[in-house]
């Protein structure tokens, strides 16, 4: 790897999805003087944030109150979340969604023009914003062209960033990254540096998630001695299509569609989620129940439906039916027409005349960069935002249309706070850093395009070497067999186990491709690294809880355990690279005591009442966009 | 339920997923992929590479070179990640057509050769991978921003816009940036100075945002020789476009308004036209 001079700038945000760019915008305005970089692997445009699809959260409505988003989200995360951090976020919530009106996210809006909102799962009431049923892409969009407005942000668009540079008194100073276009590994330098990479979803075989989402933020702030907390929460998004994962968005049930079995029955009514109200009943659907209850109890309740033999067979395995059709063309066509798109363009159906075969699907990871309700890191200088980072106002199971919110909310305070430690920290030695960047490039070079490592190499066909796409193949499958929607000890001893043997065998993986010039599978095999210490975490952190709490749950533990368990996870890499070293930071709890979790008739239908007046469940089904 | 029902059942989930994934799950069929080749550090001239790969009927073109990566040769190099036609990032010639290559199924070219290119109208950075500089600038180019005074004071509460007003310029929002209407355009081929189909619908889209006051400074852009008038109606552009972004009915709803403000601008004098 040949190498480029450092480039300098005052924060260095790594990271161009909705996290990065919301931070670029918010250090922009901070200090107009400052000069921002954004490293991305990708083009903005392209990150993770654009494939969204049904919304963001945050309350707006007269008839929607800031205790209600609270409450659903610290009980949609089963009491995981700190609650001062749930205050902040819901409270900030609303400004944020209307400066991102302001700068052009095109919201659907009612008759009147204000904006339109959904009803989501696990909400009490109808807060979700959504501009069809393409809110991420819009959300991404309207940020990145923000960004063009300011000339001191600097892109380095697909840049590969690969290590975290820190100065002498341990402060965070900025990254190694390797220009595709060239190979060359730069130091990209600032004051402070926001880690925005998103999550890790590729380290399951079936995912919504996209190619580039392999955790390698995450993984390289694990490296830097940074906690990753929470890992062994992985969310499930219930309604993926079989075999290519594709979502189907939850707005779909937000906008009345039903679940059912082979039978045709609207199986959550057996799971404590409510009663199966007729869908001509203006009732339906109801909040917080049966389709509008959390994403991780519809996943449970779907693989109980397996395990009774009531799924539909696909040849791309078991599947149950969501049903549309009596949504009608017209609404379909208004309100969710991607989900049309998708589903007949990948499988083949037409939801207006047939119900979509899905089954859950690997969505979000919970967990993340440990961060506190600052955004800050234990590493001066070092932030975190979106979902590569946990604060955690997820807990143990996000809300739908939350995480869109959160990479505003603290995309910004992670980008203000960013900015005023770089100005409380001016002065940066810029040769200790460019030198690291050097080794590393140095320790690239050696790893995957040294003599040893290419006669290693499969491709010649002699050697001991293994084909990258060999070890991610057995990575995913030991994930899904050990670390599923279900798991137990044994299960995921299995799962640490086969890690630790794929690390070994991570020393021998050799490439084809030796050049420098847009190497991608010199960055597939970096990936795949990254994607083996986040499995890792994820491993090791839901063997240690044993307790069932939200989407971690123990077949040997089925109960939560508030005793020993109502605490954080704490992940920190061993010094010898083996065993992670996993501790407990206690929850914060102020208001909200944590108690029985329960949707369907137990909460739903109150609040429905008190709910019903100024909005009502017909609210987002006016004759709006 | 027992832990072996659980075992059993994740066995089950995986099931469906490498079935589409791995080679395993060739029928004898196959299907032969033809992709062009060239890397400026070690080629001297662009080629074309045959590969055999396993014919599976859901798959699109994107999985096809996904597999040739993955099993048979790691240097082949391509851009993707969303899979689902919305990143806009894997857009390719297939038998000469732009196309997202993830929405492009191998069972509309069975069994027939499938030959992949790089996006026409850009310089080739390596095999199917395209340089993009010239794309970015364009974009940046029109302003594709909010312009007024008040944006970032959120005090008011959310700018009101009708379901009307949004119609007018929701369609143009739509765009992926995937570029396949720039390989369309023929006038992208041989006029450098012309913005394009992509750049000049997004410019056009904040035209008819009705939160939008920008309108007279991105014309000072979007009015300049060769920057929008340069197109020729062909309309390419909005036949290839994945989106139905219609970029050929954008630039023509933006000449009719370019001409008046023109008229404005250059023919009657200051302070008349108001």
């Amino acid at each position: 790897m040949s190498h480029a001079a450092a480039e300098q700038h005052d924060v260095v945000i790594v990271g161009g999805g909705g996290a990065g760019l919301r931070a670029a915008i918010a250090i922009a305005e901070e200090n107009p003087a400052f000069s921002v970089a954004c490293v991305s692997k990708v083009y903005p445009m392209r990150s993770h944030t654009v494939t969204a699809e049904g919304g963001a959260a945050g309350v707006i409505k007269p008839n929607d109150s800031l205790e209600d988003h609270i409450y659903d989200t610290i009980s949609g995360a089963d009491w995981l979340a700190d609650q001062d951090a749930v205050e902040y976020f819901v409270h900030r919530a609303p400004e944020e969604m209307i400066q991102l009106e302001h700068w052009g996210c095109p919201w659907s809006r009612m008759p009147d023009g204000s904006v339109a909102v959904r009803p989501f799962g696990g909400m009490k009431i109808e807060r979700t914003w959504f501009a069809a049923d393409k809110t991420g892409f819009h959300m991404l969009h309207s940020l990145f062209q923000t960004t063009l407005k300011y000339g001191n942000i600097v892109r380095y668009d697909e840049h590969f960033a690969t290590k975290l540079l820190l100065d002498d008194a341990g402060r965070c100073r900025g990254c190694a990254a390797i220009e595709l276009r060239t190979g060359a590994v730069r130091a990209v330098l600032g004051k402070s540096v926001i880690i925005c990479t998103g999550g890790a979803g590729k380290a399951f075989p079936f995912t919504t998630n996209g190619a580039i989402k392999t955790g390698d933020g995450m993984a390289m702030a694990y490296r830097a001695g940074v906690a990753l907390k929470d890992m062994e929460f992985i969310q499930y998004h219930p309604t993926g299509l079989p075999g290519t994962g594709i979502l189907i968005t939850e707005a779909s049930r937000g906008e009345g569609g039903i679940l059912v079995n082979k039978d045709g029955r609207r199986y959550l009514e057996d799971y404590d989620l409510g009663e199966a109200l007729d869908v001509s009943d203006p009732r339906h659907p109801q909040k917080r129940a049966m389709e509008l209850g959390p994403r991780d109890k519809l996943s449970q309740c779907f693989v109980k439906e397996m395990w009774a033999g009531r799924t539909i067979r696909t040849k791309d395995g078991d599947a149950v039916h969501l049903d549309l059709r009596h949504l009608g063309e017209a609404k379909i066509d208004r309100k969710i027409p991607f989900v049309r798109e998708l589903a007949r363009n990948y499988a083949g159906i037409d939801p207006v005349h047939q119900p979509i075969p899905v089954r859950p699907v690997v969505h979000y990871v919970m967990g993340g960069i440990d961060v506190n309700g600052e955004s800050a890191t234990d590493i001066a200088g070092l932030y975190a935002a979106g979902e590569c980072a946990c604060v955690s106002i997820n807990g143990a199971n996000r809300l739908g249309s939350n995480s869109l919110t959160e990479l505003l909310v603290f995309g910004a305070q992670a980008g203000r706070n960013a900015a005023r430690f770089a100005m409380d920290n001016p002065e940066l030695e810029v040769g200790g850093l460019e030198s690291q960047a050097r080794d590393e490039g140095e320790r690239i070079r050696r790893a995957y395009f040294s003599a040893n490592a290419r006669s290693a190499g499969s491709a010649g066909g002699g050697g001991a070497g293994e084909r990258i796409a060999v070890l991610r193949n057995e990575l995913h499958e030991a994930m899904e067999e050990g670390a599923g929607i279900y798991r137990d000890r044994e299960s995921l001893e299995k799962t640490c186990d086969k890690i630790a043997e794929l690390r070994e065998r991570y020393a021998n993986v050799t490439l084809d491709d030796h050049t420098n010039g847009f190497n991608t599978e010199l960055t597939a095999a970096l990936e795949l690294s990254s994607l083996l210490d986040v499995a890792e975490t994820i491993a090791h952190s839901g063997r240690e809880r044993t307790e069932s709490r939200g989407s971690h749950q123990r077949l040997d533990h089925p109960e939560r355990n508030d005793d020993d368990f109502l605490a954080h996870s704490l992940a920190f890499r061993a010094e010898d690279g083996r065993t992670p070293r996993i501790e407990y930071r206690p929850v914060t709890i102020t208001r909200w005591p944590p108690g029985a979790r329960t949707y369907g008739a137990d909460s739903g239908l109150k609040r429905e009442a008190e709910g019903s007046g100024a909005g009502g469940p017909s609210a987002a089904d006016g004759n709006n966009e | 339920m027992s832990k072996e029902q659980a075992l059993e059942s994740a066995e089950h989930a995986g099931s469906g997923v490498r079935g589409a994934a791995s080679p395993e799950a060739t029928a004898e069929r196959t299907i032969t992929l033809e992709l062009f080749r060239y890397h400026p550090e070690t080629d001297s001239e662009p080629r074309f590479q045959s590969y055999e790969v396993p014919y599976n009927e859901d798959w699109v073109v994107l999985d096809a070179i996904n597999w040739i990566k993955d099993h048979v040769d790691g240097t082949v190099t391509h851009r993707w990640s969303c899979r689902m036609g919305v990143c806009g990032s894997c857009g390719m010639m297939v038998n000469g057509e732009p196309v997202l290559t993830c929405a492009a199924f191998l069972k509309s070219y069975f069994p027939f050769a499938v030959r992949v290119e790089p996006l026409v109208n850009f310089p080739v950075e390596r095999d199917l991978v395209v340089s993009m500089d010239g794309f970015m600038e364009k974009l940046e180019a029109v302003k594709p921003y909010m312009i007024r005074d008040d944006v970032n004071d959120t005090s008011g509460g959310e700018f009101r816009q009708s379901p009307a007003e949004l119609a007018k310029y929701k369609q143009f929002s739509m765009c992926i940036n995937c570029m396949l209407c720039y390989a369309a355009c023929p006038v992208v081929g041989h006029e450098e100075e012309f913005l394009g189909p992509a750049a000049l619908a997004l410019g056009h889209r904040y035209n008819k945002d009705s939160r939008d006051q920008g309108f007279a400074e991105r014309m000072d852009v979007m009015l300049s020789d060769e920057a929008m008038w340069g197109c020729t109606f062909v309309g390419e552009c909005s036949v290839v476009c994945p989106k139905h972004v219609d970029p050929a009915g954008a630039i023509q709803q933006a000449k009719a308004m370019g001409a008046q403000e023109y008229f404005k601008r250059f023919v009657m004098p200051k302070g008349a036209g108001a």
